[in-house]
């Protein structure tokens, strides 16, 4: 089947666009980038096709990267269902985006760049994936995390986006520390890294009731999650992830880097389901991590932080699946995730193009009759991600709901609660930006098709898209939850009072959003202000480590003790030097001296040392 | 009598070093110098050193201390005038403790050297004969080295002192 | 006559040291430089006396071949030597080994 071609086909594209393409024309530049992403998704539809139905795990085996001892680990690509899933999603709404960004980056410098650091990105994603291995997933996992620091980093004249960067990759360095030892672990505890045997192996084992090897393992792989996926308290880089451009928003900080931490979670199920104290931990922080963002995203005035936030949030509900034990479902929010997220990210870069680099809400208004295209595939991906009936986003975020239900009723009311922020934080969103009044000062215009075209396709996905049952396909491999339709309707419900809400506050009485921020106004500079979460975390961490680097390592150890010894050697030197040069009198008789004396001394030793005999 | 030789001699040799090491005027020192160069060849002639004893007295005080002795007087060197008064008691005290440290080395000497040799004028002959036999044989190398040192010291002493024209 | 006992050897030995211990004072505490030199003769035949005291103990002239060698050397270094002092009172008018010091530090 000759799996190794679906990410060598983007790394290709990265290598022709990063060595030639500072040379080589828009046209060739973007066939280059498209085109192997283009190529890629025909390969995963023609695998996938080949291998269809997919009852066991296709493995190809290309050769054996580490022999040591009785460790093992080759270079394995697999496809089974669930990496099925993912393939579709990362090479489907990936070639949608490549597309889009075409149009996006028209005028931007660095194009090339751009191009090849987004296909470098398709093909980590893409290894991510396909790999049969923890240190293959791995080196997925860290190469997207190199592509999301180039990415966000990519204006690096500006320096809030070169700061960014520096805080994505190095808050999801923390998580990356939680991996490696849960890696290190798996190799202790099961000899092995490869899926097939740690979960063959693990099947084996009883379930933990208390802290056990696999609850401390699944913890640590846990950390590694909240790093890439943005939770509760690794969350922090995903919102100054939006200095990059949007198209790097929607592809890796929407649809698909963030996800690695679900995939891999759900990819790890057999070891989680033997640790239950893991599992509520990761259902409790996915919940806290939801209700928190939304919160926060009521309040937020730029466009893409309200979706930043929002993008926290669902990232929230899909580990509260996952932690319930509803991996399939979470898999499917996933999907359909990817779908209007990544629908509204794309769309708020469209308003934002359209008027020429405006992303605060306050300036934006009355736009629908300027973008008429944007504006309704803007308003279709709302619909979806507030669980508006028979949308994409209602069957999965029900299906997450119920079965948390399942699990403990109190996290199916604070999820549907949720369900509700998000419902009215989305529409205040698109309330203040396309009605009312125009409070902006540029000339709002319409994005060309390029841009318009993967809108309206992930439109049209983000409406129907529920009706690909990921659960039923994922059956094999995941137990599938029953449905209890009462409780879906119930949180439809409270979905739709959401966007009634959000009407009434910006449609109806405009100015009620501001006269109910004035009488809150504690509570409201606390959100507004997400919490001073980064205060904090810079006064209790970033502080004191950049003091004791400065104060110890650098003055104490480095200037002090290093070039102070190396220093002090040749000072002692100079010293011992200048005393010695005295004997350097240049009267002969006090030479003469010391010869006399030198020679005595000679004696001496001699006499003591017996003589010579 | 051999004894009283010794005692002879070797007393005229210590007492004419003890001169060189005092007088002010460097012919005074050289006169002395030659006096004990004289003890000494009458020693190495009771050690039965002939061959030496009559170099000693040839070359070393025949031609080297000649040589010194016209430097002196090219050179005009006057006295030196001593450059700090020591006390006379300081002087004394001096003798008397360079009389004690000598007495030291003796003691130690003397214990050092096995107590059956003496030495008795006509016991040891070192003739010319033995001794040239050894220097054409023996030690043959070292007196054509010997030779060449003395070709450059001729030719260092010539460049060295004569006059720029 | 004086009854012929035998000379330690020793008493030679110590006739050799006492003339080396006042050729080495006479060259520290010397100020004219022909004096310094010849208290270094002084010392050399001092080592001489030695050699043929040594000699004479193991009844071989190797010793008074020794002797002869210094011999030579010593001519050959005080005719070097006197000819340098000539040079040296020629630049600097002076015998005295204190002012001769411009090689400092």
């Amino acid at each position: 089947m000759n799996l190794w071609l679906i990410p060598i086909l983007p790394l290709l594209g990265f290598l022709a666009n990063g060595l030639f393409g500072r040379r080589m024309p828009k046209a060739l530049i973007n066939t280059f980038a498209v085109g192997s992403v283009l190529l890629s998704f025909a390969w995963v539809v023609k695998t996938l096709f080949g291998l269809s139905p997919i009852e066991s795990k296709y493995i190809e085996h290309y050769f054996t990267w580490i022999q040591s001892g009785m460790l093992n680990i080759g270079v394995d690509f697999a496809v089974d269902r669930l990496t099925a899933v993912m393939l579709m999603i990362v090479t489907g709404v990936g070639l949608l985006i490549h597309i889009y960004a075409v149009g996006y980056m028209e005028h931007e410098g660095g194009y090339y760049r751009f191009f090849a650091y987004l296909n470098l990105f398709m093909f980590f994603m893409l290894v991510l994936v396909l790999a049969q291995n923890y240190l293959l997933l791995f080196v997925g996992w860290e190469g997207v995390g190199l592509c999301s620091y180039l990415l966000i980093g990519f204006y690096f004249t500006e320096q809030f986006a070169t700061t960014a960067g520096n805080k994505a990759f190095i808050v999801n360095r923390i998580g990356d520390f939680g991996f490696s030892l849960a890696v290190f672990l798996i190799v202790r505890q099961f000899g092995t890294l490869d899926f097939s045997k740690v979960f063959d192996a693990a099947k084996g084992m009883p379930s933990e009731p208390s802290i056990g090897i696999l609850t401390i393992i699944t913890l640590l792989l846990l950390v590694g999650a909240t790093g890439k996926s943005a939770q509760i308290p690794l969350y922090v880089w995903l919102p100054d992830a939006m200095a990059g451009p949007t198209p790097v928003s929607a592809l890796i900080h929407a649809a698909t880097m963030v996800t690695a931490g679900v995939y891999m979670t759900a990819r790890s199920a057999t070891l989680f389901l033997k640790a239950p104290v893991t599992m509520d931990t990761v259902a409790v922080i996915g919940l806290a991590t939801a209700f928190f963002a939304a919160t926060i995203g009521l309040a937020q005035m730029d466009i893409k932080k309200v979706f930043a936030y929002s993008t926290v949030s669902q990232l929230g509900y899909m580990f509260l699946g996952v932690g319930v034990g509803a991996f399939s479902a979470g898999i499917w929010h996933l999907m359909t995730h990817a779908f209007f997220k990544a629908l509204l990210f794309l769309g708020a870069g469209a308003v934002i193009h359209g008027l020429h680099g405006e992303q605060d809400l306050r300036q934006m208004g009355g736009l629908f009759k300027h973008m008429k295209i944007t504006a309704i595939t803007l308003f279709c991906a709302s619909l979806a991600i507030s669980g508006f009936p028979f949308t994409s986003g209602f069957f999965s975020k029900d299906a997450i709901l119920v079965a948390a239900y399942e699990r403990a009723p109190w996290m199916y009311w604070i999820g549907v609660l949720t369900a509700g922020m998000t419902a009215f934080y989305v529409f205040r969103a698109w309330f203040m930006a396309f009605t009312g009044e125009y409070r902006g000062h540029a000339h709002p215009h319409e994005s060309p098709l390029v841009m318009t075209g993967p809108l309206m396709i992930l439109a049209i996905l983000s409406l129907v898209g529920g009706f690909i049952n990921v659960p039923h396909i994922l059956e094999p491999m995941f137990v599938e939850k029953a449905e209890n339709q009462s409780l879906a309707w119930l949180s439809a419900g409270v979905g739709i009072l959401g966007i009634l809400l959000a009407y009434v506050f910006y449609v109806a009485k405009r100015g009620l959003a501001d006269s109910f921020a004035k009488a809150f106004g504690g509570l409201y500079t606390l959100v507004y202000n997400k919490y001073f979460v980064d205060e904090a975390y810079d006064a209790a961490v970033v502080e004191p480590l950049l003091e004791g680097s400065r104060t110890v390592l650098w003055r104490g150890i480095d200037a002090g003790l290093i070039d102070g010894t190396v220093n002090g050697v040749g000072k002692r030197s100079r010293g011992i030097g200048s005393i010695l040069r005295l004997i350097q009198s240049g009267n002969i008789r006090s030479y003469a001296a010391w010869v006399v004396l030198g020679s005595i001394v000679l004696l001496i030793a001699i006499g003591f040392a017996g003589g010579l005999r | 009598m051999t004894a009283l030789i010794f005692l002879i001699f070797a007393g005229i040799a210590v007492f004419c070093g003890v001169n060189l090491v005092v007088q002010t005027h460097p012919i005074a020192s050289a006169l002395s110098l030659i006096g004990v160069m004289g003890s000494l060849a009458v020693l190495y002639l009771q050690l039965g050193g002939e061959f030496i004893a009559a170099a000693q007295v040839i070359v070393y005080a025949g031609a080297i201390m000649v040589l010194f002795v016209f430097v002196i007087m090219l050179l005009n060197a006057g006295a030196e005038t001593p450059t700090f008064q020591v006390s006379r008691f300081v002087k004394y005290l001096g003798a008397i403790l360079l009389a004690f440290f000598l007495g030291l080395i003796s003691f130690i000497i003397q214990g050092a050297l096995p107590k059956s040799e003496g030495v008795l004028f006509g016991t040891f002959q070192g003739t010319a004969l033995d001794v040239g036999r050894k220097l054409f044989t023996t030690y043959l190398l070292p007196f054509e080295v010997t030779s060449v040192l003395i070709l450059i010291a001729i030719v260092g002493a010539i460049v060295l002192a004569r006059k720029e024209v | 006559m004086v009854p012929n006992a035998p000379v330690p050897l020793s008493w030679y030995l110590i006739l050799s040291a006492i003339l080396f211990a006042l050729g080495v004072a006479g060259f520290i505490f010397r100020r004219n430089i022909i004096t310094v030199f010849m208290s270094i003769e002084l010392m050399l035949n001092a080592v001489n006396l030695s050699f043929v005291t040594f000699s004479y103990q193991f009844k071989q002239v190797d010793g008074h071949i020794y002797s002869f060698f210094v011999m030579v050397v010593a001519a050959a270094e005080a005719a070097v030597g006197l000819a340098i002092i000539l040079t040296v009172f020629k630049n600097r008018a002076t015998l005295m080994i204190d002012e001769v010091n411009s090689m400092k530090y």
